[in-house]
This record gives C-alpha cells, structure tokens and sequence, in this order.
C-alpha cells in the first residue's frame, strides 16, 4: 500500500454490550447474547431465538423525531459512527477529505415489511414516501456524513456477511490512493424480522436450538447446528498515518494487508476446502510482507454452522501449516450471534482491542469439539497473550471472502 | 371546526415533533416547524386517514401553512 493506513476510532453497539468497553468486558467474561426473539412474535417460525440487542432505547442515543426516519439498522450505525468519530476527534480536518462507507447486507427489512403489509392491507396510495430512502442499504453512510458533514467518498458495500468487511477495505484502498485522508467505515445490520428469520431458517441455516438459546451458538463444537442471527454496528476510523501523526491523534491499530476473493463455486455453500478463503488469506499475508508464523489471532468468520466451521479450519490449515497449531482462533459470534453484514465491522474493532489489551476472547459453548476443529479455538474462557498482527475473517453468500490484518501500532 | 383544528395539531405535533405553541394557523409546514417535502407527504397521508377525505396531489401542493390545512378539511368535510 501507498500510504500506511492507521486506526484512530471505534465504535460498537451489539447484543454483548452497546457501547465498545461495555461490549468487551462482556465478550471477555464470556456473556452470552443469545435468547428467545422477542422483536416480533415467532410462534410459527421454525427458528425462534436471537441475538437482540436488548437493552437499546431509541432516545438515550437519537433524536426520536430524526430516529422515525431511521430504519433500525441506520440507527444502529448512527451510534456505532458517532462512538467512533468522538473517540477519533477530528477537530477540523479537512470535511471534503473524510468519507463514509457502512456495509450493509440486507439494509431496511424491518421498513421493507411493515410498509408491504400496508401495500397489502390499504393500498399503493398508503405506503410512506420515506418508504425507499429508509429501505435503501446505503442510508446509512448517507445519514452519517450528514449528521457528521463528512464529504469525501460515500457508499455502501453489499457483499452479504462481509460487507462490513468490504467496506473496510475499501475504505483502506481509498485512503491508501490518496483519494481521503480519513474513513469513517464498517457494517451494520438489523434484520430480526419475520420474513428475514424465515428465510434463513428455511434455508436450514439457522439453529432451532429453541429451547436452550444460551447453548445455540456453538462454533467448533460437534453439537452445531447453524447460526444465530445477531444484529448491530461495528465501525472504525481509519486514517492516513500521516495524517493522524501530524494532527497528533492516538493511534489505536495499524491496517496490515487485506485480501479479497470469490470462491465461484455456489450461491450459499462455500467452497469446501475453503479455496477462496484459502487465497484471501494468503493475498492479506503477501499484502502485509508477513509469514503465517506473525499471525497470533484469528478471529474467525466461525458463524456455527456445520459447514463454515469446518472449511475455514481447513482453509486456515492450509494456509498457516504447523504455524495453523500456535495461534489461536476463537469465534466471538458464540456471543454475539452472527451480525450478518455488521459482522466485519464488529470483529475487526474486538481484534483491535484484543491486540492492545492481550486478552482473546473466548469461544463459548465449545464443550465437545469437533474433531476436524482441531486448533486453540479459545474453548470458554479467556486467554491472554502478546499479541503483534491479529487476522480476521469474513465470508458471505455469494462467495465474497475477505481476510483483513491488523497489527499494532509501532510507530 | 374547532374539532379539526385540535386533530390537526395532534397529527403535527406526531409527525414532526413539535410543541403545541409553535403549532399556530400561520405557521408554514416547511419555513415555521421544521417539515421537509417527504414530511408534508406523510401529514398528507395522516389527514387523509384521520378525516376519511381524499387530498388530490394539486390540492396537496396548498397546503402550507397549519391554517391552509385546517381550512381545506374543514371544507372537504362539509362537502361530503
């Protein structure tokens, strides 16, 4: 890369905890966030747990009357953005040179729904005007850079389960060219909906672990039976090295290398081996001039679903070799369910705050692992450890791969 | 017609947020309390809904101000 690309903000609002410190205190004590859906009545869903998160008041974080005109994953990025640019302190850079982009994989479901119903029940002449700006994926990179007036680069990026992580390395490409200074970016997600939760529970993706929520999420182990929908924001500020030198901000990471692949293989299935992940991995490596023995922690894609698992121990096998055996790769969506499009954004703000404070998060319900997840998956309890580069992984339907590097900062 | 006045000003004060005070018959939708074009769309669709009426889009484009509303269903309300 052109230029080195530093992180100098974060924020996070997911089932764990809103709010990034709240978020890790939970994540290392191992709270769960899993439990019965209570946004919508899923009496006749096949699937009927999630990961909510519960203790969100619209007017503690929003406007209420700006807030109306939000579908709830737009809301979600509001709080997660506004975390972030508070804690980068942007002072009076140059406006025209910060941008925006939040990845979203589905965008306004809970919108999308409710108006339909009134399509359905009173007619066209019924459905809101503010119907497709708070549907469209991309409104919450708009609302942010107006809320913030930022007006350098502003999109979204839709690539399923790793938009987030698209938009992150997009966002470094960006900056890296010389096309922003700074980047406001990550992903965001809110679609614990009915016909959502119904979809994917009808592709049989979903865990029906209905009657013990808390042990569904269950990534590694033998027991698994899919994911469980999550939902939230994660999203990080990144910035020229230069440029946050010079305005003297607090450095809290350094972007390492990113790699970026299509498996070309199925819709929904990936790729066996994990070839496309195989590649990514390896692009990030190269990107990053590291060996697999630089790696300390993966935070793996690790959704709990049968196949996933599997594949990506294979795929990180394969790439990392004996090297695969000294690192450790945990999977914090046993906690916070699967953020689906957030969950990039999220997991690359818990792999930068694993690499400055040297705890790893734990993997929890792994109890009976299975035999071909056969690495230090962090099985329940936090670990510590010097960590230097921690790679984090993100896969979507379609199969988008992304593996991102972070390292530390050492000047 | 002080009926449709009291609803009228409950269905603005929900739609934009706003106290009752700055809810006067000369206050503009658009300049006095706030409302943006998508805003006067929906209050549309809300005085549409609560007073039975339907409001043709020309008729829609008049209504500015708390009071042009206001006049206009007390109108369409007796003509029914």
């Amino acid at each position: 890369m052109q230029r080195r690309i530093v992180v100098t903000g974060m924020g996070a609002i997911c089932p764990v905890g809103i709010g990034v410190s709240t978020m890790w205190e939970g994540l290392l004590a191992g709270r769960n966030g899993v439990g019965p859906i209570t946004l919508f009545d899923p009496a006749e869903h096949r699937t009927k747990i999630a990961a909510e998160v519960s203790d969100y008041k619209v007017a503690d974080h929003l406007d209420p009357k700006e807030a109306k005109r939000m579908d709830r994953f737009t809301q979600f990025a509001m709080v997660g953005a506004a975390e972030a640019i508070k804690q980068a302190e942007l002072g009076d850079s140059d406006r025209n040179r910060i941008g925006v982009i939040i990845g979203s994989g589905i965008g306004g479901m809970n919108v999308y729904e409710q108006q339909h119903n009134l399509l359905r029940d009173k007619g066209a002449r019924r459905v809101s005007p503010l119907f497709i700006p708070m549907m469209i994926g991309d409104m919450a990179a708009g609302l942010v850079s107006i809320e913030h007036d930022l007006r350098g680069p502003n999109y979204c990026t839709v690539s399923a389960c790793a938009s987030g992580a698209h938009a992150i390395g997009d966002s470094a490409l960006l900056i890296a060219n010389g096309m922003a200074d700074v980047m406001v970016c990550g992903g965001t997600e809110a679609t614990i909906t009915p016909m959502a939760v119904a979809g994917f529970a009808n592709m049989k993706a979903m865990s029906t672990r209905n009657d013990e929520p808390e042990l569904a999420s269950r990534p590694f182990d033998k027991g698994r039976d899919g994911f469980v929908i999550g939902e939230g924001a994660g999203i990080v500020v990144l910035e020229d090295l230069e440029h946050a030198v010079a305005r003297g901000a607090k450095i809290l990471a350094e972007i390492r290398g990113f790699g970026l692949t299509g498996d070309a293989y199925h819709m929904t299935a990936p790729h066996p081996e994990g070839e496309g992940a195989v590649r990514a991995m390896r692009a990030a490596l190269a990107m990053a001039q590291m060996q697999p023995t630089d790696i300390d922690y993966i935070n793996a894609h690790g959704t709990s679903t049968p196949l996933n698992d599997k594949g990506e121990v294979a795929a990180v096998k394969q790439v990392f070799g004996d090297a695969a055996y000294d690192l450790r790769m945990g999977s914090t969506k046993s906690m916070t369910g699967h953020l689906l499009g957030a969950a990039g954004g999220l997991e690359t703000v818990i792999s930068i705050m694993a690499l400055q404070s040297g705890d790893i998060p734990p993997t929890i319900n792994l109890t009976d692992p299975d035999p071909d997840c056969d690495l230090d998956h962090v099985a329940n309890v936090a670990a510590k450890a010097e960590l230097k580069a921690v790679l984090s992984n993100s896969f979507g339907f379609g199969g988008h791969n992304v593996a991102l590097i972070i390292g530390r900062y050492e000047g | 017609m002080a009926e449709i006045v009291n609803e009228v000003k409950q269905i603005i004060e929900d739609k934009l947020g706003v106290n009752s005070e700055q809810i006067t018959m000369e206050a503009s939708f658009i300049d006095d309390l706030g409302a943006d074009s998508l805003d006067i769309v929906e209050l549309v669709m809300d005085f549409e809904d609560k007073f039975d009426v339907e409001i043709p889009d020309e008729a829609a484009e008049g209504l500015r101000t708390v009071g042009s509303a206001v006049e206009y269903l007390d109108k369409a309300l007796a003509d029914k």
